[in-house]
């Protein structure tokens, strides 16, 4: 294939990520933040795997094969079955103020295109911009966190968040070794499962899966 | 002798000089004093428009020296292709509003001073002029300061009302402190030419050659800009505009409105391009800003008012804010060294002044033409007035059609060519500037979205449905000055809607006198038809053939359905079984405001009151002076460290990641 258009395609699939990373931003609905999350994670195995092409990097296939298991089947396999367990498969969640988010969000791309300036002066690599959508990714990740309110969309935020900083980490030095990326995955699973578990917790404790709710732990004053 | 424009503007001024002078005289005689200052008036104008025109199209400099005013600074008249396009403007205004006045005026008859009217409407004229031809520091404050007195005048000359008083002292106030400003910029400019030349370095002449320091050249820019921005009503040094607007009878609001507001921006492009001539690119940044701000909050407060001349009047600090936005582009591309898309930006500011002033003064002469027909302005009591005066009404919607900036009239072209200066920006060098125009584009965008749902409602609520008041008003359509003088402002929109070629290859001397360049306008054969700014496979816009697809569309539409027997059957309304409508059912305008009430809501200060209460408490005055305070210091100070830890995972996650943007901000 020619450089030229794989670089246009890495381009665009980065251009789908953080279009997803905005869409699971204001998504309502938990089962369609799952398969976002899903499509985040098919985009960056693509992206990946085609990174590791024109950089001939060939162990980002196996990375890319990895993220294919565990972001696209695994983890989302894992969430389907906390939200079956905690009977929420109907739940809407009120997203407060989408507007402003939405807003937030496109300042923190600007923020981090401009942060990253000077990084992508320097960066050979071919498909510079991507640096600064994967810090977006991992900003609106957080963001995510921080304005919804249900524990397990928290933890979608949380994985949304590491997708990003994976994709920073393929972007900035063509991936990390293959050790320590199997490490991350594997640190992700426990940390999926480890969720679940207080998720179920939280859930017979408060009744609810709000976070709001647990401010009642707080001793008044 | 030869004769130059200039010699017919100089005459121009010496008629409306004269006409004072002669009202003055013949003040009894009312109704004569009417129809003939009014009839020379519309020449006045007239002779304004050829001098302009004659003057953009020749693209050279006139020059006059009078010898009034100070012993060593006597009054320096310009007439170069900017004052020449303006001068147009002004007058081809001048000459509608007045034919339009010749009707308008005759109902004060016997019960106001006529000759006080015709006074301050010639000053005000004049000074609108010299404004434009001034070109000295000196007599530029002359003809501000005239225009912006005989303006007040005007505003309270239905002095028996309070609201006029009020307005026009706030009128007043604030267009000293612009002028105070404007003449502090003079200063300093005068002041940076430097040299031995005494008053001479007051004249614009000695100010064009100077080389100015940056830093005295930013505080005279900034409070020029300041000063200008009072007068043109840019948020949020508008206060004034809408609340004289709504008090100066008709006509004046017309010319307020459509060129008072417009001298404001001379003055902005005058001191920026012309004297300044180099500055840094975020001058440019703050002048689109304040454009950004203007557009977007005028047309949501415009469309929240009931009032149609005020909604007319927020209107107008939209069209401002529209013209700012080019202004500000072309003085970014300007400072980026980009001349081609800074004339392209300058070109779009200057044509939607002169379709502002069209649009607008045709607006403010249909409201006009309502004021007198039903003695309402409040929107919530009109309704179904297409009825009584079809012709204002077509003519109306011909102003709200141009305004919306719907093709294929005018407004629409001038708002099409800001988009394409505005699609251009991503040429810029600059990362952060690249970055954040499209948002600028994407505010303009609203800004067009939301101005035509304003003046749908504007249209809907006024001239649609039923008449919402007490009493059906007998009178009928108005007169016939009136009348010609809001079509021959209707046509002049359509002719620069559908031939804009024309207008922007006149526009061309303009820009390229300030920023050496222009769009290239191709006037051959059959290519005066497309508007092309850059390329043709960029963007192109025929108003022409647009029009003539939608009139052949709408002819074939009515051929078919209309034309057929019956196809037409009226009945009455369906009133869902509930029976006896009224007219106070009807949509109304607040109601038709109320969606995007909700979504800006963040965006006014609401205040809605539904009913009072009487409360009464007696409290221990020494309770309140030693104890109250120490005991609320206390609580405050806990309250406020509390704050920090409220439990919520939500927040404890905001203090993260403040401290990681802030982190990256700063230490990168």
């Amino acid at each position: 294939m020619d450089i030229q258009i794989t670089e246009q395609i890495i381009i665009m699939l980065a251009a789908l990520v953080l279009l997803t990373a905005f869409a699971m931003l204001v998504q309502r609905k938990i089962y369609g933040l799952i398969s976002l999350f899903m499509w985040q994670g098919i985009f960056l195995a693509l992206t990946t795997a085609f990174v590791g092409y024109i950089a001939h990097r060939y162990h980002l296939y196996i990375s890319a094969v990895l993220t294919l298991l565990l972001k696209v089947i695994l983890l989302p396999y894992i969430l389907r079955m906390l939200i079956i367990k905690l009977k929420i498969s109907r739940e809407v969640e009120s997203v407060v103020n989408v507007t402003s988010t939405m807003l937030i969000g496109i300042a923190l791309v600007i923020f981090s295109y401009q942060l990253t300036a000077p990084i992508r002066q320097n960066s050979a690599f071919v498909a510079q911009s991507i640096i600064a959508i994967a810090l977006a990714t991992v900003m609106i990740g957080l963001l995510m966190m921080i304005t919804r309110r249900n524990a397990v969309t928290q933890i979608i935020g949380f994985l949304a968040m590491e997708n990003g900083l994976f994709f920073a980490a393929i972007s900035a030095t063509y991936g990390m070794p293959l050790v320590v990326e199997l490490g991350v995955a594997i640190d992700i699973l426990i940390a999926a499962f480890v969720f679940g578990i207080f998720s179920l917790h939280i859930n017979t404790t408060f009744d609810s899966l709000d976070v709001d709710k647990m401010a009642q732990l707080k001793e008044d004053y | 002798m030869t004769f130059y424009p200039l010699d017919l503007a100089a005459i121009g001024l010496g008629i409306i000089f004269f006409l004072v002078i002669f009202a003055f005289i013949f003040n009894k005689k009312e109704k004569f004093i009417l129809n003939f200052s009014f009839s020379v008036m519309t020449l006045v104008g007239l002779l304004a428009v050829v001098a302009g025109i004659w003057v953009v199209y020749d693209a050279s400099a006139y020059i006059m020296i009078f010898n009034l005013g100070l012993p060593e600074l006597p009054f320096h008249f310009r007439l170069d292709p900017l004052s020449g396009f303006f001068l147009a403007t002004i007058g081809l205004l001048v000459l509608y509003i007045s034919i339009y006045s010749l009707g308008y005026v005759r109902a004060f008859l016997g019960h106001k001073s006529i000759a006080r009217f015709i006074i301050f409407y010639c000053l005000f004229i004049a000074g609108m002029f010299m404004v434009v031809l001034a070109d000295d520091a000196l007599f530029f404050l002359i003809a501000w300061e005239l225009m912006a007195v005989a303006s007040y005048f005007l505003v309270i000359y239905e002095d028996e009302k309070v609201d006029s008083k009020k307005a026009a002292l706030l009128y007043l106030v604030m267009a000293h402190i612009g002028a105070i400003s404007i003449l502090l910029s003079f200063g300093v400019l005068a002041g940076a030419v430097g040299g031995d030349m005494g008053f001479g370095s007051y004249t614009f002449d000695a100010m064009r050659s100077a080389n100015f320091p940056a830093a005295w050249a930013g505080v005279a820019f900034f409070l020029a800009f300041f000063g200008f921005s009072i007068k043109a009503g840019v948020i949020p040094v508008h206060v004034w505009l809408p609340e004289a607007h709504p008090v100066a009878p008709s006509n004046i609001s017309a010319l307020m409105s459509g060129v008072m507001l417009k001298t404001a921006m001379y003055g902005i492009i005058r001191i920026a391009f012309d004297i300044i001539g180099v500055f840094p690119w975020w001058w440019g940044a703050i002048v689109l800003a304040f454009g950004l701000l203007s557009a977007v909050f005028g047309v949501l407060n415009a469309l929240m008012q009931n009032d149609l001349k005020k909604l007319l009047a927020y209107s107008s600090i939209e069209n401002i804010g529209i013209i700012l936005i080019g202004i500000g582009l072309s003085m970014m591309f300007t400072s980026f060294n980009m001349p081609v898309i800074a004339a392209l930006a300058l070109t779009a500011a200057c044509y939607h002044i002169l379709n502002h002033a069209m649009f607008k003064g045709l607006l403010f002469m249909g409201a006009g033409a309502i004021l007198q027909t039903t003695n309402e302005q409040n929107m919530e009591k009109m309704g179904g007035l297409i009825h009584l005066m079809p012709w204002t009404a077509f003519l109306f919607l011909v102003g709200c059609v141009s305004i919306s900036a719907l093709p294929p009239f005018n407004g629409f072209a001038s708002e099409w060519l800001t988009f394409q200066a505005f699609l251009l920006s991503p040429v810029v060098p600059t990362p952060i500037v690249k970055l954040i125009m499209p948002i600028g584009a994407v505010l303009l965008a609203l800004t067009s979205a939301l101005a035509a749902a304003t003046f749908v409602k504007a249209f809907g609520v006024t001239f649609l449905g039923r008449w919402r008041g007490k009493v059906v008003p007998k009178n009928r359509e108005v007169g016939w000055s009136m009348r010609i003088g809001m079509i021959l402002a209707a046509f002049t929109c359509f002719l620069l809607g559908v031939l804009p070629t024309f207008v922007i290859n006149m526009l061309g001397n303009v820009s390229n006198q300030l920023v050496s360049a222009s769009i290239n306008t191709n006037m051959d054969k059959y290519n005066w038809l497309w508007v092309t700014p850059i390329v043709a496979q960029r963007a192109s816009y025929s108003g022409t053939i647009f029009f003539v697809s939608i009139a052949l569309i709408i002819l074939a539409t009515f051929f078919i359905f209309r034309l057929k027997r019956g196809a037409v059957t009226r009945c009455n309304v369906w009133d869902c079984g509930f029976g006896g409508l009224t007219p106070r059912m009807q949509y109304s305008a607040t109601s038709f405001a109320m969606p995007l009430r909700r979504i800006f809501g963040g965006v006014f200060s609401i205040s809605e009151h539904v009913r009072l209460k009487y409360r009464l408490r007696v409290n221990d005055r020494f309770v309140n002076i030693i104890y109250k305070p120490i005991v609320r210091l206390s609580y405050f100070i806990s309250r406020q460290v509390g704050r920090l830890q409220q439990g919520r995972i939500n927040e404890y996650l905001i203090y993260s990641f403040v401290t990681i943007i802030i982190l990256l901000t700063f230490l990168k």
